[in-house]
């Protein structure tokens, strides 16, 4: 019984024995998890991130001061072992406000993202995928949307959830960002959907929502995950612009967006006040950026860095 | 050396190519695409080039006309006539380019310039090379070679753009280009690779008319030793960047003197041979040409390789018979053996022989089968225009355990029909039965029950994997979705892998990791998983260079042994259906034309599509392909939108073209019906009861 074999073929010894998978037989899920941990960027910034996380919910616990505390006797003091990052003229403490401020940004930018992400992947591969009427209505809703003017409505809406949950602010701008996305996402499902690899899973019998999931969404990873990155900063950015007119976190309470905008005038005079929360911003979107990247290349079989070197 | 061998004087050579070596910069390291290549073509001589993928074969032909790119690196000799080629600038070359040399691209429809007619282009070519010729001269001229090349209406073809051509009248428009300044020699790049059989035999008719009128050598760049055995005169088989054989064509088939060589003749299945022998594949993939390992870079995929492969490269030297030159140690060893499958050490696979054909169950049934795609036009009000008859009425079945061959030319439905049976959805018209049960009045469930039994294996081996899934999930998908455990599931894939002849580790791996034989091999594994009784093959080998097919070939032959599997498999390569189908039924233009057993249809075929078709196939074999007759059908495949009425075949058909006005006016009038095939009256055999052909004057010719 000659099997014909290709030069990493094995030797036909399969007539009999139990066969016992190999050791360390993985998934997808398991070899993606494995690739990830051998790029050391991703890792590294993966745990910044924790520990930007931790600092913000953890800090306020221990920190002697509150974000709305203010201490009549620094003012505009820089960084000191009382106060670690310094106070502002009206002697609240920095680091407190900082801390605070990186809570919210923190929540708001991942959230938005996840959520624009999100919703631009179902939506897109939903409507590229089916096609026909379900592509026509969701692409009517994405046209819809695209031409509203954002900014506007946020601003017009938020006095109504004015007292509301700032968790209705990540909302509003997550419903205001996933359409250009989407619209990509459908593009690439309709390329997609025409490989053989899909017809294999649709002829197998397999749901369509898993074809979704299994198939298409993976293939799409690399323009997901740039994407969210993307949205980290700019959700960050756009709740900064709301709150400076007025209409996203009002003061007392801070976010990073606040700190930045009252810190820049006095960036120059009184450093503190805009280098410490534009530090941790630019750290954040690094860390998300390179935690993007490190997903996407283990993520990405054509790609060498997450290979096992030797 | 050669020219000591075949005491040809380099004054007689049109082209003598020494030593040439070219390399190309890359990520990894300098690939050495060829290296040290001699090369000699005497005037109106046809040397076949043959090789497989990546062998150097048309970096050699880029590499004479000089069309290299930049960052390429190229040392040697190459002499046209009495000028070296080499180190000469861009407009040097230009003179000599499409004037002396000239050449025939792969791909008909990137070498003609879109915008231009392709009138316009031949005479661009006589006035680039001739000042003194007037528009009006040369426009003529153009129209007078493409009557040549065999353009019917020239002048009024003249006026048409490329895109309104098909692709064999593009590559004949090529071709028109190729000879407009009767040049000494014509390089053709696989010019009819990318072309039906039918029209890949015009192609060469016209090309052996071209040589006819110019006299001008040929270097014919093909993977198929078909169609070398018989055009060419003498070959070059090519591996890994350097000729390893050079001789006459009939020494190269008959007694070759290389192992690589001699795998090649073995691999290919042939249509003239009707007991199954096995095919040889040649194991292993050709090198990766940065820092190749010393020795005979063949060494690792040679059966007969000694430790002296290993070390040292050999050279190009005679063999003994004129002008037959090989490069291996071992060619005595080759030159004895009988046949390929010694050498290569392959073992038949036994053949079961199964009840006769009444007595088994049928597995898939397709019963007059329709779909019409609709033509429409306007974007804001669609209206229907026409209708694409893609499958038009066709019924066929599949017994346990039998293959059945489904051919024709691309267009002709194949894989429509194909398509129609897997979606498993109520058919336009007909039906389609699965093991018995129609599809068409099924429910989710049931349907999805039965998809077990029907799997599919995809032509594009890249394609059909999901890139982002390692082979161990792309194979567990299917017993995922139909409910076994990760578990199960994991134990299963160890066994199929070891089925389709890869290894357990190779699990963890992604596609992109493997060759294309071996891709193909997963794509089975994950078709076998649920252990189906019908595979439908979509040309499952047609993507694949002819050594690696031979071992996915043999596969599928074993495999349909050892698990009594029935296939429905779709190709266009008349060849490989004659050696693994038990049964073929042959489309044209949406219609079965012809069905039944292999070797009833190849035997005596009554369909004179069929017979065209066959006749089309190139044979390996010089002998034979010199004394066969080609029956050349004229034309194209007509559009699916609008076929001719009556008989679909009768605008090309070479019967009809005889025919009496009164006989012909019936093909004209009356769609023919299958019809059981008259009976050769020599032979008194019984068997081919079931051969049917669909032709109002069917005749074995």
């Amino acid at each position: 019984m000659a099997v014909p074999m290709t030069e990493t073929a094995a030797s036909p010894a399969r007539t009999s024995s139990p066969i016992t998978p190999p050791k360390g037989a993985t998934g997808r899920g398991r070899l993606v998890r494995r690739r990830f941990r051998r790029n050391t960027f991703g890792m590294v910034s993966g745990v910044v991130l924790i520990l930007l996380f931790v600092g913000a919910f953890v800090s306020p616990w221990f920190y002697p001061f509150d974000y709305r505390q203010q201490d009549d006797l620094f003012l505009l003091t820089p960084p000191s072992p009382t106060h670690w990052f310094g106070t502002s003229k009206l002697g609240e403490d920095l680091f407190a406000q900082t801390m605070r401020g990186l809570q919210k940004s923190l929540v708001i930018g991942l959230l938005v993202a996840a959520l624009s992400t999100g919703l631009a992947a179902v939506v897109g591969a939903a409507a590229g995928y089916f096609g026909k009427a379900t592509d026509r209505s969701l692409m009517w809703v994405v046209d819809l949307l695209l031409v509203l003017p954002s900014f506007l409505v946020v601003a017009i809406l938020s006095p109504l959830f004015r007292g509301g949950s700032w968790l209705l602010l990540v909302l509003l701008l997550g419903l205001f960002s996933w359409m250009i996305t989407a619209r990509i996402v459908r593009g690439m499902t309709l390329s997609l959907r025409e490989r053989e690899f899909v017809k294999a899973a649709r002829f197998m019998g397999m749901p369509a929502w898993q074809i979704i999931l299994k198939h298409l969404l993976p293939n799409m990873a690399s323009l997901l995950i740039i994407d969210a990155t993307v949205n980290v900063g700019a959700a960050i950015l756009a709740e900064t612009s709301l709150s400076f007119f007025g209409f996203g976190i009002q003061p007392p309470d801070v976010s990073l967006g606040t700190l930045i905008a009252s810190g820049t005038e006095s960036a120059l005079t009184f450093p503190w006040l805009f280098l410490f929360p534009a530090g941790l911003l630019v750290l954040t979107v690094l860390a998300v950026n390179f935690l993007g990247d490190g997903l996407r290349d283990a993520l990405d079989p054509t790609s060498t860095r997450s290979r096992r070197r030797g | 050396m050669v020219d000591r061998a075949t005491g040809r004087s380099d004054g007689n050579a049109v082209l003598a190519v020494r030593d040439l070596a070219v390399s190309f910069p890359s990520e990894s390291g300098r690939i050495d695409a060829v290296r040290g290549l001699d090369l000699d073509i005497a005037a109106g001589e046809v040397l076949g080039v043959v090789g497989e993928s990546g062998s150097g074969k048309s970096v050699t032909a880029l590499a004479t006309m000089g069309l290299l790119p930049p960052q390429a690196r190229v040392t040697g000799s190459i002499r046209f006539r009495d000028t070296e080629l080499l180190g000469r600038t861009d407009s040097e070359l230009s003179a000599i380019r499409g004037r002396h040399i000239a050449m025939v691209f792969q791909d008909p429809l990137s070498a003609l310039t879109p915008i231009f007619t392709v009138g316009d282009q031949i005479a661009e070519a006589l006035l680039i090379h001739d000042r003194a010729l007037s528009t009006a001269a040369a426009a003529k001229r153009a129209v007078e070679l493409l009557d040549v090349v065999g353009i019917p209406q020239a002048a009024r073809r003249a006026q048409a753009f490329p895109h309104e051509f098909s692709g064999g009248m593009r590559q004949r428009a090529v071709i028109a280009m190729a000879i407009a300044n009767e040049p000494d020699l014509i390089i053709a790049d696989e010019p009819t690779t990318a072309l039906d059989v039918t029209v890949q035999a015009q192609v060469l008719d016209v090309l052996a008319t071209a040589k006819k009128l110019t006299g001008a050598a040929i270097m014919m760049i093909t993977h198929d030793l078909g169609v070398v055995a018989g055009f060419a005169d003498r070959v070059a088989v090519m591996y890994a960047g350097r000729t390893v054989e050079t001789g006459p064509v009939d020494a190269i088939f008959e007694t070759p003197g290389m192992p690589y060589t001699l795998g090649l003749l073995g691999s290919i299945p042939r249509l003239d041979r009707a007991q199954r022998e096995p095919l040889v594949p040649i194991e292993g993939h050709p090198p990766s040409m940065v820092d190749l390992a010393p020795g005979c870079p063949f060494a690792p995929r040679c059966p007969l390789a000694v430790t002296r492969c290993r070390t040292n490269e050999p050279d190009l030297e005679p063999l003994g018979d004129a002008g037959h030159d090989a490069a291996c140690w071992r060619t005595a060893e080759v030159r004895n053996a009988k046949a390929a499958t010694d050498v290569f050490d392959i073992v038949a696979v036994e053949h079961h022989t199964l009840e006769a054909r009444s007595e088994r169950p049928v597995v898939l049934a397709v019963d007059d089968l329709v779909k019409h795609y609709p033509v429409t036009s306007g974007t804001l009000l669609r209206r229907r225009v026409g209708t694409v008859y893609a499958v038009d009425g066709i019924s066929f079945d599949i017994r346990e355990g039998e293959v059945l061959g489904l051919v024709g030319e691309s267009g002709c439905g194949k894989s429509t029909t194909l398509l129609e049976i897997l979606a498993m959805d109520r058919p336009q018209a007909g039906s389609v039965q699965v093991l018995g049960r129609d599809v068409a009045g099924m429910d989710r469930r049931s349907r999805r029950a039965l998809r077990r039994d029907l799997q599919v294996v995809f032509q594009d081996p890249i394609a059909s994997l999901d890139p982002r899934m390692p082979v161990g999930d792309v194979i567990a998908e299917p017993l995922r979705v139909h409910g076994f455990s990760a578990d199960q599931a994991r134990a299963r894939v160890t066994e199929l892998l070891g089925l389709v002849g890869l290894r357990p580790e190779h699990v963890d791996r992604y596609p992109a990791e493997f060759s294309g034989g071996q891709r193909q091999r997963i794509g089975i594994a994950r078709a076998l998983a649920l252990e189906p009784r019908v595979l439908v093959l979509d040309e499952p080998v047609s993507a694949l260079d002819v050594s690696i097919q031979a071992g996915v070939v043999n596969l599928l032959d074993e495999l349909r042994e050892r698990l009594g599997l029935a296939y429905l498999f779709v190709a266009h390569d008349l060849s490989v259906v004659r050696h693994i189908a038990d049964r073929v039924a042959v489309m044209y233009l949406g219609r079965i034309v012809e069905i039944g057993d292999v070797d009833a249809v190849f035997e005596r075929p009554q369909h004179p599509y069929t017979q065209a078709l066959i006749s089309a196939i190139p044979i390996p074999d010089p002998h034979r392909e010199r004394t066969r007759e080609r029956i050349l059908l004229t034309g194209d495949l007509p559009s699916p939108v609008d076929p001719p009425s009556g008989c679909r075949f009768r605008s090309r058909c070479p019967l009809f073209a005889e025919l009496t006005e009164d006989l012909a006016q019936v093909c004209i009038d009356t769609d023919p019906p299958r019809r059981p095939a008259r009976r050769a009256p020599e032979s008194g055999r019984t068997d081919d009861s079931d051969h049917e052909a669909a032709c109002h004057h069917a005749r074995v010719r």
